[in-house]
């Protein structure tokens, strides 16, 4: 009786032709066993297309057992794949974990919204796929561990002057930019790393940049709140003077007709700024493509949001703007909410807003310890409970869709990624002198800038 | 007799008000152009609030010409947005005084972005509007803000004074793929100049950075921008019945300073003295006599060179306060007998 395999179930094969007991077992201790049996060499998966008798049990909740009454020498403990032969039909072994042992998607219960002057909702159930999840998975490891290298950086004095950390918030910028297109733009406030690398910034040039070098994307000229790439605007280093800047992107968008949008970031601190206002105003009235997003990280520098604002409902401050508030720790949620706003953009109903509620572990920046004003306990709290990064990790688990094994591996492949990039970060030069005066002016013949002293004439190309 | 024609045709000049001329500016890069929007307040429906954007709505409609709502740095900052999305915005401030609700925008989002992204960034924008003292509307509505845009790496900041640098200054301020301050003036929108056959033309331009020598002369050098220009040269018809001959230099630029023109003329004249508007302290005048005493014009100074400026207070309302508050002909004169000691 040929062996199907489907979706779920696992075929063990015995390496003596014993039979093995067929078990149900809940599917979450049902992989541990089988892995624990299996470091000891005493089983191996077995994906056969013919030749063998099994008796397969099939339970709907659970992962089933099969039972196969003839083995091969198939195993291996150690990942390889073998080439069988002999059984009729082209037979593959693979190893303890193959790809086609995960479940390659799921369907996730996500929270409800809050919303405000819209009729629905984003979905309350989410499809991730593995190739997804994995993905996620390693851009939020990679963001997660860039921001914690830049941590230590500035500790050792490499990298001076501002830093503001973005770890704990990685589900927002990954959540948001898979809800988008590449060809739509970003603009966010100098919380910017994450985005930096979102966009299409690679880590090495974003930490040259944070160490000041001449490999770094902005040739070390910017520094860490004035990094820019392709359809990415920064990076700025004025409190809310982004948003009016990304409405005005929006508008471009919508007046060159390419469908594109802008997701316009600011934090909960800025929301208070007099210009978002009148961006709110502006985009209404003129319907621009934009979605406002505020990452609400429950702090404005040292000062909570209690204490800064009147309400401090976020999403309902756009008043006449439809809004959201999303769960900004479930990257999930914050992708379904992204691509229900895009929707809303692209159909031409105007700009939308949406509240993150996220958390930074890091203070405001590398000089604020961030715990004169909160509690350790309170940031513990949050790491051990909502940690997008081990959310998102227990749910593949949880689901088959990853192993820890596989997980680990990333983390080290992460590890390595960043190691490499504080190298380059470290020891690739400063910006060449010459290079002081550059940059003034766009497509402008070369011209002559003061130096400190009448007699230091400067050369300044474009 | 066709060829008779033909060469009045040639020389045919017209006289076109400075309001016009910039009229004339922003149509001609509309049509050829169609990134080139304009936005501000009342520049659509209303005309414009001083009649600088007359027609053009009705001619490009709302896509291109935009009604904003009263907010300065919300729009200012929208500009400089749609700038760096590829658009080139041309964005009017009803009048300079209301941009320092904005600077913000037009400093560190619009001047220094090309600089902080090492050149991935450029800004193509235009701020323009009246700049300086009007008739009657007081100190909050009358301040220069030349020194103060000019005083920034990233910016550069245009002084047209007549019809002719309006138009060919405007038209280089749009294409260019810079952050350019257009500094017009109330009081002389309403003035008409001769527009030559070469400044009717739809690709006339004047470059930035170079000032222009409106009359030439040998005793002492009067530079200015705006309507001082005019100012300096009536000063120099009334000096030249007493055998003075000034050479009257129009800035055109502000930044990028022309020191060049500055230092020939200097070096021909031996006397300086620059006329400006605004308010002495850090000004544009100070700007230039510090440049001549760091070059080498310095040698052929016969006198310290000198600034007439407008009077270290804010703007009063009453005619005779007002008119005292800004350099007059009768002050330009004084101050060249002076220098020249006569």
């Amino acid at each position: 009786m040929s062996l199907k395999h489907p979706t779920g179930l696992i075929s063990l094969v015995s390496q003596s032709n014993q039979s093995v007991i067929c078990v149900t077992l809940n599917s979450i201790v049902l992989v541990q066993v089988v892995r624990l049996v299996c470091r000891y060499g005493l089983v191996c998966f077995h994906v056969s297309s013919g030749g063998y008798k099994c008796v397969c049990v099939c339970v709907c909740v659970c992962v089933c057992v099969c039972v196969c009454a003839r083995a091969r020498a198939l195993f291996s403990a150690a990942g390889q794949k073998v080439r069988g032969g002999g059984m009729g039909g082209s037979r593959v072994v693979v190893a303890s974990r193959t790809y086609a042992d995960f479940t390659p998607q799921a369907t996730f219960d996500i929270k409800k919204c809050d919303l405000h002057k819209l009729e629905e909702g984003p979905p309350l159930q989410a499809v991730l796929t593995r190739e997804e999840g994995l993905q996620y998975y390693r851009t939020m490891q990679v963001m997660r561990r860039m921001e914690l290298k830049a941590d230590q950086l500035y500790k050792q004095k490499i990298i001076r002057g501002f830093c503001h950390l973005y770890d704990g918030q990685e589900a927002c910028a990954v959540g948001i930019e898979s809800g988008i297109n590449r060809t739509d733009h970003l603009i966010t406030a100098y919380r910017a790393h994450g985005y930096t690398l979102t966009r299409g910034g690679t880590v090495r040039e974003i930490m040259a940049e944070l160490t000041g070098r001449r490999g770094g994307i902005a040739k070390g000229k910017g520094g860490s709140m004035h990094m820019y790439a392709k359809h990415f605007y920064g990076g700025n280093g004025i409190v809310g003077a982004q948003v009016p800047l990304g409405a005005g992107v929006a508008l471009a968008c919508k007046y060159q007709g390419k469908n594109e949008l802008c997701v316009c970031l600011y934090g909960d601190g800025a929301a208070n700024q007099g210009q978002i206002f009148e961006t709110y105003n502006m985009a209404a009235l003129w319907k621009l493509p934009c979605i406002f997003i505020c990452e609400n990280n429950k702090y404005g520098m040292g000062t909570s949001v209690e204490r800064a604002a009147a309400s401090t409902d976020y999403y309902k401050r756009g008043d006449f703007i439809p809004g959201l508030r999303v769960d900004g720790m479930d990257i999930l949620c914050v992708r379904e909410a992204t691509k229900f706003a895009a929707e809303h953009c692209r159909s031409g109903k105007g700009p939308i807003l949406m509240e993150l509620q996220t958390y930074r572990y890091h203070g405001h920046s590398m000089s604020d310890p961030g715990i004169s004003y909160r509690t350790r306990e309170e940031i513990q709290e949050v790491r051990s409970k909502s940690d997008p990064i081990s959310l998102l990790k227990d749910r593949m688990i949880s689901n088959n869709m990853a192993s820890v094994e596989e997980l680990k591996e990333i983390d080290v492949e992460v590890r390595k990624e960043i190691e490499d990039a504080a190298q380059f970060a470290t020891t690739d030069p400063e910006p060449p002198l010459e290079d002081l005066c550059n940059h003034i002016f766009s497509n402008e013949p070369p011209m002559e800038v003061r130096g400190t002293n009448p007699w230091a004439k400067l050369k300044s190309i474009s | 007799l066709a060829m008779l024609a033909n060469l009045e045709m040639s020389i045919c000049r017209v006289r076109v008000t400075v309001r016009d001329a910039l009229n004339q500016a922003m149509d001609e890069e509309l049509e050829r152009d169609e990134r080139v929007f304009l936005l501000g307040e009342e520049v659509a429906q209303y005309d414009g609030a001083y009649k600088v954007s007359r027609g053009l709505w009705k001619k490009y409609g709302d896509k291109r010409i935009i009604d904003t709502p009263i907010s300065e740095m919300g729009f200012a900052g929208i500009a400089v947005g749609a700038a760096m999305a590829g658009l080139r915005p041309i964005c009017e401030f009803m009048t300079f005084n209301f941009s320092m609700q904005a600077i913000d925008q037009v400093i560190n989002s619009a001047a220094k972005t090309y600089y902080m992204s090492a050149g991935l960034q450029p800004v193509p924008i235009v701020f323009r509007g009246p700049n300086g003292a009007s008739a009657g509307v007081a100190a909050q509505h009358s301040q220069c803000f030349a020194a103060w845009y000019s005083h920034c790496p990233g910016l550069k900041v245009l002084s047209p004074w007549s019809a002719e640098d309006a138009k060919g200054l405007l038209k280089s301020a749009i294409r260019d793929d810079n952050p350019v301050v257009v500094l017009e003036n109330e009081l002389m929108y309403g003035v008409a100049f001769e527009l030559s056959d070469e400044a009717q033309s739809k690709d006339f331009v004047i470059p930035i950075g170079k000032a222009k020598i409106e009359r030439p002369g040998n005793h002492v050098t009067l530079v200015a921008h705006s309507r001082m220009v005019g100012f300096c040269l009536d000063a120099a018809a009334v000096l030249a019945k007493e055998g003075v001959e000034c050479e009257v230099i129009n800035l055109r630029t502000i930044r990028p300073l022309d020191t060049d023109t500055i230092e020939a003329s200097i070096m021909k004249t031996n006397h300086l003295i620059s006329v400006e508007g605004g308010w002495p302290q850090f000004g544009v005048g100070a700007e230039i006599c510090a440049r001549i005493m760091e070059g080498p014009a310095f040698n052929y100074l016969d006198a310290p060179a000198i600034r007439v400026t407008g009077v270290d207070i804010p703007m009063p309302y009453a005619k005779i306060l007002e008119d005292n508050s800004v350099p007059q002909i009768k002050d330009i004169i004084f101050s060249v007998k002076k220098t020249l000691n006569m």
